[in-house]
């Protein structure tokens, strides 16, 4: 196995031990022994919990930047790029639980892990600058409506990270996938110009 | 270097003009011993040899024309059209200025009577005019007004007999190949994106909020100050991008955003890489830049 490829082991590892046990309780032994590795070996990779905390989130941040980059580079209407972004949202929660679940409850709950190095954009610009294409081409496009950005933003985040909260506790009464049509329909509707 | 006897001839015409780039030009510090390199024929305001009845005849050319104001084939000049005094005195002429906006690409003027009204060569960006075919003589000097020192270093330039070069859309690259936007003094405002709370302020940069077109202008005048002193920016009023063919654009104090992203970044720069680095750079609060410059207001 490669450096890299060990690092992405570690990383996939670290993320379902959070997501199973919690990030206070996840140890970095508990990390290193799930991997196989010796502690002192995982150091070479992440110096700290902290810094494996940040590099988790630029990790999420660019591969949901680069799923959305295509997205925003490829054919089709801000209609159909909503629909492809709540599909790919929603399909990697459901096979990458432990990501979104990172993103959300880890992330955004726990900002003084993350500390001034990941202060306001930095550690999600990569996923922030790809949903700030989107609406900028939606809107130079006609179709979508001038708006703040960030009332944009929450209404398209929100209502994706509500319903996968909601699908995580169990709440849903459906599989995550059977909602995406009227999602991407309600989010459309919200954004569009009228 | 040419001789210093030899004084090539110069006639100044004016189109559809507010006069602003001759009273800009009146401006300029070294005036007396630039206009002493010449022998000037014709020109509304300053001294010269002939009158505007004697030019309207065409009996004579002359080595440099300059033109100020847009460019309507119908309008006279004491009873003879533009467009055949223009045919006439570009034919003889070894450089054709076009001093200022409207001459260069329609101006505000074109903006008013885009059917009768364009630059000597270009209508825009789109090549134009009735020099379109003699488009490599044309220097054009964009600017409303052109800046003086400008249309000096061009003069002087060809009273030397030095070659002035040119970008695509005829202005000298070495006066348009700067962005006004630099030498700007708020260009560390614009690097952590802290914009201007108000015009006329010190602090903060025009570009998010205020309309200015700094990096997306090309003009030195952060460089070259305005009678050596000034910009607009220093005074704290947003570039107009004066300089460039689609000057006059509308809501000039205005950022034209989408979803508060600005809709036009730097010129060279992807969209993608500027939103990358202002979503970073605004993530840092400077202290230093967020406080007045000067306690007195
Ligand atoms: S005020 Fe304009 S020219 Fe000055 S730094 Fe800001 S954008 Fe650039
Ligand atoms: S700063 Fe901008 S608007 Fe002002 S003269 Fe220069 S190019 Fe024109």
């Amino acid at each position: 196995m490669s450096k890299e490829e060990r690092k992405e082991n570690i990383i996939s590892t670290a993320l379902k031990l959070f997501a199973e046990k919690g990030f206070y309780v996840t140890t970095i032994p508990d990390i290193a022994a799930k991997v196989g590795m010796s502690v002192g070996n995982f150091y070479n990779y992440f110096s700290s919990k902290d810094i494996l905390a940040k590099e988790l989130i630029l990790y999420i941040s660019e591969y949901l930047g680069k799923h959305i980059r295509e997205i925003n580079e490829g054919p089709g209407s801000a209609k159909d790029k909503i629909s492809a972004i709540v599909t790919f949202y929603f399909t990697m929660a459901t096979e990458r639980p432990e990501m979104i679940e990172y993103f959300l409850r880890i992330y955004l709950s726990n900002r003084e892990v993350f500390g001034e190095s990941c202060e306001g954009m930095v550690c999600v610009s990569p996923f922030i600058t790809e949903m700030m294409i989107f609406f900028d081409d939606g809107v130079a496009g006609g179709e979508l409506r001038d708006q703040d950005f960030f009332s944009a933003f929450g209404l398209f985040m929100g209502y994706l990270g509500g319903m996968v909260f909601l699908f995580g506790e169990k709440i849903l009464p459906e599989p995550l996938s059977s909602y995406e049509a009227s999602i991407a329909e309600n989010i459309y509707r919200a954004l569009k110009t009228v | 270097m040419r001789s210093r006897l030899f004084k090539p001839t110069l006639i100044w015409l004016q189109g559809v003009t507010c006069n602003g780039n001759t009273h800009s030009f009146l401006n300029l510090p070294y005036l007396p011993q630039l206009l002493a390199r010449f022998e000037v024929l014709y020109h509304p305001l300053l001294p010269c040899s002939q009158s505007l009845e004697e030019i309207a005849r065409c009996r004579r050319g002359c080595d440099v024309l300059v033109f100020e104001g847009a460019f309507d084939p119908m309008m006279e000049r004491a009873g003879v059209t533009l467009e055949r005094l223009v045919a006439y005195y570009a034919e003889e002429a070894g450089h054709v200025i076009a001093a200022g906006s409207c001459a260069s690409f329609g101006g505000i003027f074109k903006a008013a009577a885009p059917e009768r009204n364009s630059g000597l060569a270009y209508a825009g960006e789109h090549p134009d005019g009735p020099l379109l075919g003699k488009a490599g003589k044309v220097i054009n000097l964009s600017g409303c007004p052109v800046h003086p020192e400008w249309l000096g270093f061009a003069l002087m330039n060809i009273a030397e007999g030095r070659p002035i070069s040119v970008d695509a859309l005829g202005r000298p690259t070495a006066l348009y190949r700067h962005m006004a936007h630099d030498g700007c003094l708020r260009n560390e405002y614009f690097e952590w994106k802290v914009d201007a709370e108000q015009f006329g302020r010190k602090e903060g940069c025009l570009f998010y909020e205020h309309g200015c077109r700094g990096p997306l202008t090309h003009a030195s005048c952060n460089r070259t100050l305005w009678n050596g002193v000034s910009s607009k920016m220093r005074v704290g009023t947003p570039c107009f991008g004066c300089t460039e063919p689609d000057f006059p654009r509308r809501n000039l104090f205005e950022t034209k955003t989408n979803m508060s992203i600005p809709e036009e970044v730097p010129v060279g720069v992807s969209k993608r890489a500027y939103l990358t680095m202002t979503g970073i750079a605004k993530s840092f609060k400077i202290k230093r830049l967020e406080e007045r410059l000067t306690d007195d207001d």
